[in-house]
């Protein structure tokens, strides 16, 4: 740790818990009083969103639909990461592969999976499979292409370092390209995870009949209930962050640290 | 091995790299001849840019010479082989493993009680008992060279081939490292050939120093340094053989050079490298 007197220490603190406390404080006080003085009807306050919330949960349906969100963020992330990488890896190492491959990505990878909506429904129905497909979608390029990019901007010495100790074929991947590419894998796993949470809300509007997506095109269809729409969308982001803060804990093994620069 | 049979020999080699059109290749290396005897320690210095690096490389295996012969213990060189490890001056040091883990790195198919008690001799031999556990980015420069020369003695390898391997460090640092390799190479008996660009590097470690010229490069003198190690940096014949490089290589080591050169040799013998 860094050394510095205990005072100092203390006010790096205070710093990081209060400057975001008053941030956060300022925001909701801004927001409770722009909708008193613009006396809208539908927009609730943080209080109308909490007292949501809290119905929801009486319910028993915040926990329902959480549970239905992230059962269908993981199917489609883990198959994400299970095809991708060892896909982007495939490509990254073997250039015909690369050569053969690599157009039809990147054709594939700029459509939105918003746009695969409708085929998904043709080929799975509005059951689990469609979003589960769609978050599939969404996760495994940003997967792919980063575990491809991995290998492909390693470092040549750890490869000739490698091949002088005689390693090569499938001991040389292992022991060598692939501890070289996973920081870079695990950075391009984290924004597919965000990507795929983002997915899940939007197929959830279209495709199915519960999860936090739904939770909200359901509230305003079914009443213009915009507390609860808005509870959906702070439950949204809560997750979103608790997921990502997840993921992060791989970035701390000592096998990829070396990875992430000065931290 | 026959004593004195050569580890090494070049013989004619040449090499041209493509350049922008097929018909202006780039020739690197033109009319390289040597032999290197075992135990050995040979410097390569030369202008920078003039190929030293590439004549290690196809040394080494990692490059191919366009044409001529380069045979290593006795066989054409088809590739690298574990018997003779690179060091490089990049650093070839994993930096997902620990230090023990680097050094035990080329002894993979060795019986776990073996590559523990070699591991251990040579983090020894090198200076770094207490970092066993310790990863690469958590070590100096100069550690890491360290590091990357004990995973080269602990794999066996006969031949060290050095590209700069201390031209990233700073100067002190240089300094030790280099009275650490000639104490390591004397315990060793490796074969080295040791690629700079310092003359007054290349004077304190050789038996041989090859100069090379400008490209296309070939070795333009061998001087022999045929002097007691540790080397007192002001004897006269240490600086004689550090004055005949530099006229070699078209500088006037009297001229403008002199002084720092100069304060460098009363340093180095303040040290008592």
């Amino acid at each position: 740790m860094n050394g510095g007197s205990s005072a100092e220490q203390r006010r790096a603190m205070l710093m990081r818990i209060f400057l975001p406390l008053i941030v956060g404080v300022v925001f909701l006080f801004s927001w409770h009083f722009a909708v008193r003085f613009s006396r809208s009807d539908l927009f609730p306050t943080p209080l109308d969103v909490l007292r949501g919330g809290i119905e929801l949960f009486q319910k028993g349906l915040l926990f329902k639909y959480i549970v239905a969100s992230l059962f269908r963020v993981t199917w489609g992330f883990f198959a994400a990461v299970l095809v991708g990488v060892p896909l982007g890896l495939t490509l990254g190492w073997f250039r015909p592969a690369f050569y053969a491959f690599n157009p039809v990505i990147q054709v594939l990878r700029p459509i939105s999976p918003i746009a695969w909506i409708p085929v998904a429904i043709l080929w799975f129905g509005i059951d689990d499979t469609a979003p589960i497909f769609l978050i599939f979608l969404a996760s495994v390029f940003p997967i792919a292409v980063s575990s491809m990019a991995a290998v492909q901007n390693m470092q040549a010495v750890y490869i000739r370092a490698a091949r002088n100790f005689g390693l090569g074929g499938l001991i040389l991947f292992r022991r060598v390209v692939l501890p070289a590419a996973l920081p870079q894998i695990i950075t391009g796993i984290r924004i597919a995870l965000g990507i795929a949470w983002l997915v899940v809300v939007a197929a959830e509007m279209i495709a199915v009949n519960s999860g936090l997506g739904y939770l909200i095109i359901d509230a305003r269809n079914a009443g213009k209930r915009y507390d609860l729409v808005v509870a959906g969308m702070v439950m949204i982001g809560l997750i979103g962050l608790g997921l990502d803060s997840l993921i992060r804990q791989l970035e701390r093994f000592d096998e990829v640290k070396w990875g992430y620069g000065q931290r | 091995m026959d004593k004195d049979k050569p580890v090494i020999q070049v013989g004619d080699a040449w090499m041209s790299f493509e350049g922008k059109t097929p018909s202006q290749p780039i020739h690197v290396l033109e009319r390289v001849s040597f032999d290197v005897r075992p135990g050995e320690f040979v410097c390569v210095v030369g202008p920078s840019g003039c190929g030293k690096s590439t004549l290690l490389n196809i040394v080494g295996g990692f490059l191919k010479e366009t044409r001529g012969e380069v045979r290593v213990e006795g066989k054409a060189v088809n590739g690298p082989d574990p018997g003779r490890i690179f060091v490089f001056q990049e650093n070839g040091v994993f930096p997902w493993l620990t230090v023990e883990e680097n050094i035990g790195f080329g002894l993979f198919s060795r019986p776990a009680e073996e590559r523990a008690s070699r591991v251990t001799h040579y983090i020894q031999m090198v200076g770094l008992t207490g970092f066993e556990k310790c990863y690469p980015r958590e070590l100096s420069g100069g550690m890491r060279q360290r590091v990357e020369i004990a995973r080269a003695l602990a794999a066996e390898a006969r031949v060290l081939y050095m590209d700069e391997p201390f031209g990233a460090l700073d100067f002190i640092t240089r300094l030790k490292m280099r009275s650490d390799l000639v104490r390591i190479w004397q315990a060793e008996h490796k074969t080295i050939i040791f690629v700079t660009h310092d003359i007054e590097e290349a004077v304190q470690l050789a038996d041989r120093v090859f100069v090379m010229s400008r490209r296309p490069a070939t070795i333009q003198e061998t001087v022999v340094i045929d002097l007691p190690r540790p080397r007192d940096l002001d004897s006269p014949g240490y600086l004689a053989a550090r004055d005949k490089i530099f006229a070699v290589m078209g500088m006037d080591a009297h001229g403008g050079g002199k002084p720092a050169i100069n304060k460098v040799s009363e340093f180095i013998d303040l040290q008592n490298v």
